[in-house]
């Protein structure tokens, strides 16, 4: 009993505190940091909004099955377990409403919650550590003017040990680099404005940099693909056989923009990341994303094609013609814009055949956008091929049409059939 | 008692080709709509995916994609004198279920009616006399022209993307297309299909003929589009799977392929499926209509009130809510009074089978799709002098043969045993060598004053409400018609150099049992007149102005062409109408 009593006390006055925040902020709480804009200002607010998007807070704060926008409780998967998003919504006892800005500040570019203690790297802050301050008070601004949704969220659910947040201690000594983005002087605005982005907001590492044990990015082999809650994220450095080589800007924009290009539309994840984000961005601001992945270099490591008179690829051949190629064609090369080019593709061809066993196991609906709406999706096969059948068209894709990768086992294949469907 | 929803400018029936478009059309104009379809949600990668849509034995034999009949059915009688029976399985036609309706296992034959077409009577009593048409025949002009329609045919061919060839560019005839079509716009969206052999080759044989052969116009693609909306369609695999199947390619116009991408993410919009409209609702005064009552699958009846209602369902099902809802008056043929239910028709159609040399011709007939061939236009509509013939009316004919499918594709000759050895021998023989179209001759079937669409006295739906019941024969204009145009057409086979070619003339009575075509048509026509015709031209109810009746079910008669062009062309023009007329100053849009 006195310990329900001093919750509820503790409750009202947390309660009292925030009224009197809401209605009288103490001074210098919320009040500018160093020449900041005031956050009433539409240009600040409109700033934030846009830069929500580029940082695609949506994805991971707002539970997809519900119409709360920013109100948490989505569970993301870490290598550690799950860690759910937190609701950051203004809401003043279940929100962000009563942090101060400079704690939100440390929240999005430090990792630090509101009483200091260390976040996951769920909340992608080692990214969002190269944003400017600016961008941060825009967001800040920008999401004080939302709705506040009343909605509890218990963030961390791990499984001891990684549950001590004290842990995190060790993981940010280890791996988190704090620092805004430094433009590098040699190269153009334009190049500039893409790598922060990239780096910065965009954070498209966090899905796309091969990761360590610990879930930190292996840095030097930035952005060449880690497979992702159940899909790989492709490499998406300029890299030829297996990144965006054959991809012009324009490629890359029409992509980031629509969801679909001459090569591939977008499926997982990335169908996700396109219609919340990329294809809300600016003209502009693809570019430099286009401009600056494209000086990215690759790693690409020489791996010879596999005879087309190896038992597996003669297989993998006539289960090509007989099911896949009246969409995908005999040579490969799809319809434009409707059915991926997968001669061309290089995510045919990725390091890690897991998007490709998961889209013939289970199929794929691409990305629904404005400008392509059709949003055409490959059918499941896992039904209907074995698991050697599988390995052996997978085999034969990507070592036709000048692509090159190791042949597939039925037991690569079979550990994808359970991964697959349980995913998102 | 029916739960009350929350009120709606529109509610739409049915979300097949027109639902589909007036939902389009209207969400576009700000309207907040809602349409209410019988049948499932149905989505290409997951209800008809390439690797198991080819299936004839699910989708043609066991009719998966249709409704079931014991959801609901209609019953069918020949004369007045016999007693009508409720129909246990399809035959005749097939009635659609589910998002798409027909436009999804349609084969996607695009066809304009000829400009006489829309003005029948006046033009036949012109060139022949009101004499030459036979006292119980009941054909009307519709109330609107081609010229009328030409711009909304052009909207719904660059909707579907439509494969052809033009015959007629803004009056200048066109060499390699229908020189008998009214005047286009501007030349059709995509080019045509590649003809198979069969097609080719029937074609040099009407040109030996004199006739002016053309590719069928087809709404499977000869190359990959986008269409005005921003939804792509994949260029057709010719795998011969088109009718009674949905195309598993998006290769096939339907309204998942062309308008559903953008027209299911409106926020305007809502999609209630699996949810059968049992009544419009009118108000005291039986002159508006206050919104529809559905009842959901578990039996659950909702009320939804709306200030505009669509009627977009298959014909026989438009026809049965209107009779239960007492909108218009019932038909009545003894007196010749009422309007719903009337000018009821369907089609007059033939085939010939024509066996070819086996040593000499293979047309591996797999290589198809749902609307190619090559089609002669010589013997349609008013097209010939009918004036020798005795009869009116008349229909394209065409090799248009959709498939090689391997249950039904057994062309053997009449006196082959029905089965054993010798059958098998003789379908091994005549399989590769053997033309045989779907609906080689297309012919019209005219309307009559015995020809209708009323509540059945005695059976009743699962709800307990009276099935329609059809009365329909064929009459003896039609049939001289048929075996005209058949010997006209075997005549091209045997010039073609086929040895043998079977006839097999439409003979009446008129069998409910074997499939046709789909192609029901009329019951609510539309017109100039409110004592003959249910609808105005912008096919909105003389007697229910804010009730719009979308489809076949006005055309006063049936052409000899498939009806879907025609249908999508009077959706875009009643959506037009609705949109700058109606919206502005709601009520009648013409005053009779």
């Amino acid at each position: 009993m006195p310990e329900r009593v001093s919750q509820l006390v503790t409750t009202v006055v947390a309660g009292l505190l925030a009224t009197a925040c809401a209605s009288h902020p103490a001074a210098g709480d919320n009040l500018p940091a160093d020449n900041l804009p005031s956050d009433q200002d539409f240009g600040l607010i409109e700033r934030g909004r846009y830069l929500t998007t580029v940082a695609d807070c949506v994805a991971c704060h707002t539970d997809p099955d519900s119409n709360a926008l920013f109100a948490g409780g989505q569970p993301i998967e870490t290598p550690f377990g799950k860690v759910v998003s937190a609701n950051i919504t203004p809401d003043l006892e279940t929100g962000i409403g009563s942090w101060t800005d400079a704690q939100f500040d440390a929240a999005v570019r430090q990792g630090r919650d509101n009483e200091g203690a260390r976040l996951y790297p769920a909340m992608p802050f080692p990214y969002y550590a190269r944003m400017t301050a600016e961008d941060v008070h825009a967001i800040r601004a920008y999401l004080k003017t939302i709705p506040p949704v009343h909605h509890p969220v218990k963030s961390n659910q791990l499984r001891f040990p990684f549950d001590i947040r004290a842990g995190m201690a060790l993981w940010d000594a280890l791996y988190f680099e704090p620092g805004t983005f430094k433009p590098d002087p040699k190269k153009p605005a334009q190049w500039n404005r893409g790598a922060y982005l990239v780096l910065g907001p965009g954070h498209c590492g966090a899905c796309h940099t091969p990761k360590n044990v610990l879930g930190a990015d292996r840095k030097h082999q930035a952005l060449q693909g880690y497979n992702v809650q159940g899909w790989f994220a492709p490499n998406i450095t300029d890299d030829l056989a297996r990144g965006l080589g054959r991809w012009s800007v324009a490629d890359v924009i029409t992509y980031l923009k629509n969801g679909h290009n001459r090569f591939v539309g977008a499926s997982g994840p990335m169908a996700e990341e396109i219609a919340n984000s990329s294809s809300r961005m600016s003209d502009a601001d693809l570019e430099a994303i286009a401009v600056y992945l494209k000086d990215q270099p690759g790693a690409t490591v020489s791996t010879k094609a596999l005879a087309a008179s190896d038992p597996q690829m003669v297989a993998g051949a006539a289960i090509y013609r007989d099911l896949c190629s009246a969409c995908h064609a005999q040579d490969g090369s799809g319809v434009d814009y409707l059915v991926p080019n997968i001669a061309l593709s290089s995510s045919v061809s990725s390091r890690e055949p897991t998007s490709l066993l998961r889209v013939v196991i289970h199929g794929a609906e691409t990305v629904a956008t404005q400008k392509e709406p059709t949003a055409p999706a490959m059918p499941a096969f896992g039904w209907q091929l074995t698991d050697a059948q599988i390995a052996a068209v997978i085999t034969f894709v990507r070592n036709s049409w000048g692509h090159a990768a190791p042949a597939l086992s039925a037991s690569d294949v079979h550990k994808m059939r359970p991964l697959a469907s349980e995913g998102g | 008692m029916a739960r009350k929803l929350p009120p709606r400018d529109v509610a739409i029936v049915g979300l097949g080709w027109t639902g589909s478009i007036l939902a389009n059309e209207l969400t576009d104009a700000g309207l907040n709509v809602v349409a209410i379809e019988r049948g499932p949600w149905r989505d290409t990668a997951t209800e008809y995916a390439p690797n198991y849509a080819q299936d004839e034995l699910r989708y043609r034999i066991r009719h998966e994609l249709f409704l079931r009949p014991s959801q609901t059915t209609f019953t069918f009688r020949n004369r007045q004198s016999d007693t009508a029976l409720p129909i246990r399985t399809w035959g005749a036609f097939m009635p659609p279920n589910g998002v798409g309706g027909g436009g999804l296992h349609w084969n996607a034959e695009t066809w304009r009616f000829l400009p006489s077409d829309f003005v029948l009577r006046s033009h036949l009593t012109q060139r022949y006399g009101a004499r030459f048409l036979p006292s119980d025949m009941t054909i009307q002009d519709w109330g609107v022209t081609y010229a009328d329609l030409e711009p909304h045919y052009d909207r719904f061919e660059y909707l579907c993307g439509t494969c052809g060839t033009a015959g007629n560019l803004q009056g200048q005839i066109q060499e390699g297309g229908n020189p008998f079509e009214g005047p286009r716009s501007r030349p059709y969206p995509n080019p045509a299909q590649q003809q198979p052999f069969g097609p080719m080759l029937f074609a040099k044989a009407a040109r030996e003929l004199g006739y002016k052969p053309f590719p069928q116009p087809s709404g499977n693609m000869s190359q990959a589009y986008r269409n005005p909306l921003g939804v792509r369609l994949g260029p057709c695999t010719y795998c011969g799977f088109c009718e009674w199947f949905a195309c598993a390619n998006y290769s096939k116009a339907s309204p998942q392929t062309t308008v559903l991408p953008v027209l299911m993410p409106k926020g305007n919009f809502q999609l209630r499926d699996n949810s059968e409209v049992t009544r419009i609702n009118l108000d005291p005064s039986g002159k508006r209509a206050t919104g529809v009552t559905f009842v959901d699958t578990s039996g659950m009846e909702w009320e939804q009130p709306a200030e505009l209602v669509i009627l977009a369902a298959y014909t026989i099902f438009n026809l049965q809510l209107l009779l239960l809802s007492r909108v218009g008056r019932p038909y009545d043929p003894q007196s010749n009074q009422g309007v719903i239910g009337r000018n009821f028709t369907h089609q007059t159609i033939s085939d010939c089978i024509s066996f070819f040399d086996p040593t000499k011709f293979v047309f591996n007939p797999f290589i198809n799709s749902g609307a190619i061939g090559m089609c002669v236009d010589e013997f349609n509509g008013d097209n010939f002098d009918h004036g020798p013939h005795g009869f009116v009316g008349g229909g394209y004919m065409g090799q248009v043969q959709t498939n090689g499918r391997p249950i039904e594709t057994t062309p053997v000759p009449p006196e082959t045993p029905r089965w054993g050895a010798e059958w098998k021998r003789a379908v091994r023989d005549n399989y590769q060598s053997t033309l045989k179209p779907g609906t080689g001759v297309h012919g019209s079937m005219y309307s009559y004053r015995d020809v209708y669409v009323d509540l059945d006295p005695t059976y009743r739906d699962r709800l307990g409400r009276p099935l329609a019941r059809i009365t329909m024969d064929f009459h003896e204009n039609e049939l001289k018609q048929n075996r005209f145009l058949t010997d006209k057409f075997a005549e091209i086979f045997y010039t073609a150099g086929a040895q043998r070619v079977v006839k097999e003339y439409r003979k009446g009575p008129y069998d409910i049992t074997k499939y046709q075509t789909t192609h029901l048509c009329g019951g609510a026509i539309m017109g100039s007149d409110p004592k003959t015709s249910a609808l105005n031209r912008y096919l909105q109810s003389w007697d229910v102005p804010n009730l719009f009746v979308m489809g076949a079910t006005a055309f006063p008669q049936n052409a000899g062409y498939n009806p879907t062009g025609t249908v999508g062309a009077l959706a875009y023009w009643s959506a037009a109408a609705i949109r700058s007329l109606y919206l502005k100053n709601p009520g009648p849009l013409v005053h009779a």
